[in-house]
């Protein structure tokens, strides 16, 4: 194992990837109790067309996530859930459009849970019976969904920006599409996406790295499975499909998320360039601290509640920002004029260093989570960097780099916004 | 990890945890003030204006920009409801010295504006603000109407206004919007000024400097703090039984596809002397954690559900269960979350105890390992006069038996029940034997 110490920060962490290809990352945290394990496979609700014994497969929206929930069942009748839970620790798992995670954290046995973790991740049982029986469970969690409104802009958002790739298409599915998933559909999933090469193992705890490394030799399969061809449609072009869409729901005020595609950075550091970057950007623009934020705040136009950030998966980065408005169009007007203002008369030097002294203790502080730096260290394997890089690469990170950045990405007609209106309203989509 | 309390100056307690384990030292300041719905919404507002701007940072942009100096220090004005009680102030959170790259130290300074922000408003003739007062009154209006946002979270707080109507617990931290419509600056100015002198502070810190140093920086940062008689008569009434004879029912519909069921029980006559340990283990086992009855029964078994579950408020001596069900089949959760209960009352297996019991323990012993955790419950223990830590009440939860945990199961009683549904859903609810009080929509 490769071991990297990066004193200045206060962190050990251990690389590897496996002979059977899974890769692993450990972050070694003295004095801490609980222990935190995170097993992820590159496989989300994205991943719906691939290639399966000689042809392309298509399969319905949903089996991801389908996947995550039925995963939980053993052959044996147990439910890995609960055993976790009876072995002390908490598990939990979720989908994104571009990953499943599975993950416990424990302050005790920690490495039966690992075992556990791994076995249960590892071994795919369905059954017609139990197939339907979760049908019942997650169409009260689409329904769930259908009523909270940041969800439902969210999904809005992203239909208005792609034209074709999968990502715009809700992760769960909806109940229609879920109920043709049968347990053929999730084995043949399950083989495609769930072996060690397609997968990443990341430990945050006061742990041996060497025994984790044994115990992930020790439980999963020798040999890695062949790489996954997915079929993400057509390249999507730099504009939305659709500029605004408004929904009405049971909600005090407007709610909005407006967003644009960019183009994900190719896997190793030019992502991880990227990825700070945009941080760097969207922070000097549009954080708590900035300018636009205090402003709009002090006109009574956004609330606490606000937010900007960078979403990537599946091969899509996503620009997105929301919060509630009176005037949502007045934000989104401010908004890209933020950025064209800021590519036009750059950023002051002094401001930007500010934000850097600031951005640095953020990201110290950021490492206090072991959800969070697991999730960051899985990413960075999926990704092909190594997250830890990030302080070296922001000492090089000047004003110049940023606003080349912002003028590249964050300018010209590339936004769109989906708005939630207090019921009463007419829902409507404008091209 | 020792705490040390000390009280710094009259009715000003100071309570420090020295380590050096964490990447984010945490300093709050908490006034404590009685739940009350009178006050409630100054309450909530004084936190929110006071971060708007003081004396030598009179807007946001430049407390900003301190705060951006110190290495991102954030400072939140937080108000929180425990029990019947509130804890007005700000929570920080900061780089440890260790890390900062100039070798700058941030506990003086961060400590030095958390004081300035709490004691020295940007004043106006002797008054906060009008404009800010305006502006943050009207943002606390659009946070009371945004509760409906969140159905689940909606469906707890109004179970809570319905149930407990005639008890201060019945208002959340934030108050009526009537209520919060009719502050005005002068009134709020005068009741900050009252709250100041007469509040018992709780100051929290984590991190690594030892409490001499912290001590010497929270004196300095609050010299200003004027101290007058300290209300000290601030508490939680806790009410035993349920209110009347038969679960009182309260039906809301609004414009949702998913139904939103909430049970309220009194905890009953185990809060005559609590046993916070057995109470925690009786809430994991019942619906606290994934190997609980509720979880179990009312999502895997049945499938009525994506999640059932329930907490318990032992300042108050509560307990809540919340799901998310299909609006038919509002009889049948029910009936199972009930007889869930029931069952408990004569048999808790030893398989259903021991993972309760683990779940609990690991929970307070993961809570070590955060310092807002930390802050957290020890404000909680604080307001309880308690100074067990989190790692003695795991090893409490531990030795929780069977027969404890049956006998809470037996002492908890039936309060009101929460029902929220879609419009046009045809019939309603249909239970004949309960009364019909239907809340305001």
């Amino acid at each position: 194992m490769q071991k990297l110490e990066y004193p200045a920060v206060g962190e050990t962490l251990y690389r590897d990837t496996l002979p059977n290809g899974l890769r692993l990352s450990v972050a070694v945290k003295p004095g801490y109790r609980r222990a935190f394990a995170f097993f992820a496979t590159e496989y989300g609700g994205a991943d719906r067309r691939f290639w399966l014994d000689g042809d392309f497969c298509d399969t319905p929206m949903g089996v991801a996530h389908f996947l995550e929930h039925k995963m939980f069942d053993m052959p044996d009748g147990d439910n890995a859930l609960s055993t976790l839970a009876k072995n002390g620790a908490q598990p939990n798992a979720y989908t994104s459009s571009g990953i499943t995670a599975y993950h416990f954290e424990s302050t005790e046995n920690f490495e039966e849970n690992l075992r556990m973790l791994l076995r249960f991740v590892s071994t795919p049982y369905f059954t017609e019976e139990s197939v339907q029986k979760e049908q019942g469970i997650i169409g009260q969690e689409i329904r769930m969904c259908e009523d909270d409104p940041d969800h439902v802009a969210y999904d809005t958002l992203l239909r208005c920006l792609y034209a074709s790739h999968p990502i715009r298409d809700p992760v769960a599915g909806t109940v229609e599409s879920i109920a043709e998933i049968t347990p053929e559909t999730l084995y043949g999933c399950h083989r495609i996406f769930y072996h060690p090469g397609n997968m990443a193992l990341a430990v945050a705890g006061d742990v041996d790295p060497e025994r984790v490394r044994d115990i992930a030799l020790e439980m999963l399969p020798a040999e890695p499975g062949a790489r996954p061809i997915r079929d993400y449609g057509a390249a999507e072009s730099a504009e939305p499909v659709c500029r605004r869409s408004v929904r009405s729901m049971a909600v005090s005020a407007p709610q909005f998320m407006l967003g644009a595609k960019l183009q994900c950075a190719p896997c190793g550091a030019p992502l991880l360039r990227q990825k700070l970057l945009c941080d760097i950007a969207l922070t000097c623009l549009y954080s708590q601290s900035a300018p636009f934020y205090s402003s709009l705040y002090a006109e009574g136009l956004l609330n606490t509640d606000f937010f900007a950030d960078v979403d990537y998966a599946a091969d899509t980065m996503t620009i997105l920002a929301g919060g509630e408005s009176r005037d949502p169009e007045a934000v989104f007007a401010r908004f890209c004029a933020t950025a064209e203002r800021a590519a036009a008369d750059g950023l002051d030097r002094d401001y930007f260093s500010r934000v850097m002294k600031a951005g640095y203790g953020a990201r110290v502080r950021a490492l206090s989570s072991f959800s969070g730096l697991c999730a960051s260290m899985a990413d960075a394997d999926f990704g092909g960097y190594n997250c830890m890089d990030t302080f070296a690469m922001m000492q090089d990170v000047t004003v110049e780099d940023v606003q080349a950045f912002i003028r590249e990405n964050l300018c010209g007609n590339r936004y769109a916004m989906s708005i939630i209106t207090p019921t009463g309203g007419e829902d409507a989509d404008d091209a | 990890m020792e705490l040390r309390r000390m009280e710094l100056m009259p009715g000003v307690f100071l309570n420090t945890l020295q380590t050096d384990k964490f990447k984010s030292d945490c300093l709050s300041v908490s006034l404590l003030t009685a739940l009350d719905r009178e006050t409630v919404s100054k309450n909530a507002l004084i936190p929110r204006v006071l971060a708007r701007g003081s004396v030598r940072h009179p807007d946001m942009d430049s407390i900003n920009a301190a705060c951006d100096a110190l290495y991102g220090a954030r400072l939140i004005p937080c108000v929180r409801k425990k029990g019947e009680i509130l804890a007005v102030g700000f929570y920080a959170g900061f780089l440890p010295d260790r890390f900062t790259p100039d070798g700058s130290r941030l506990l003086e300074p961060v400590a030095a504006l958390l004081g300035e922000l709490l004691l020295e408003p940007d004043l106006r003739d002797g008054l906060l603000r009008r404009d800010y007062v305006e502006s943050e009154t009207e943002k606390l209006l659009d946070d009371i109407r945004a509760r409906v946002n969140d159905k689940r979270a909606y469906a707890v707080f109004r179970l809570l206004e319905c149930m407990c109507s005639c008890e201060a617990y019945g208002c959340d931290d934030m108050g009526s919007e009537a209520d919060a419509a009719v502050v005005d600056y002068v009134d709020l100015s005068r009741y900050y000024r009252d709250l100041l002198r007469r509040a018992p502070i709780e100051i929290f810190y984590c991190g690594a400097a030892d409490a001499e140093r912290v001590g010497a920086a929270l004196r300095d940062a609050l010299s200003m703090l004027p101290r007058g008689e300290i209300d000290y008569e601030i508490g939680t009434d806790i009410r035993m039984n349920a209110l009347e004879a038969q679960p009182r029912f309260f039906h809301e519909t609004m414009d949702v596809t998913q139904g939103k069921l909430c049970l309220g029980f009194r905890l009953g006559e185990c809060m005559e002397k609590p046993d916070f340990a057995a109470i925690r283990v009786f809430n994991a086992a019942y619906g606290g954690s994934v190997t609980s009855r509720l979880f179990l029964n009312v999502r895997e078994r049945l499938s009525l559900c994506y999640y059932a579950s329930s907490a318990c408020d032992s300042q108050k001596g509560l307990m809540l269960v919340s799901s998310g069900i299909e609006s038919s089949r509002l009889e049948e959760a029910k009936a199972e979350i009930l007889s869930q209960l029931e069952q408990m009352k004569d048999t808790v297996t030893e398989e259903e105890l021991d993972a309760a019991r683990r779940a609990t323990a690991s929970d307070l012993r993961a809570l070590t390992d955060s310092p807002g955790a930390l802050e957290n419950f020890y404000l909680s223990q604080a307001l309880r006069g308690l100074d067990c830590g989190p790692e003695e009440l795991a090893d409490r939860c531990e030795a929780v038996t069977a027969a404890r945990v049956q006998e809470i199961a037996r002492s908890v009683e039936l309060d009101a029940v929460y029902f929220l549904d879609g419009e046009d859903m045809g019939s309603g609810p249909e239970d004949t034997e309960e009364e019909h009080a239907d809340a305001e929509a």
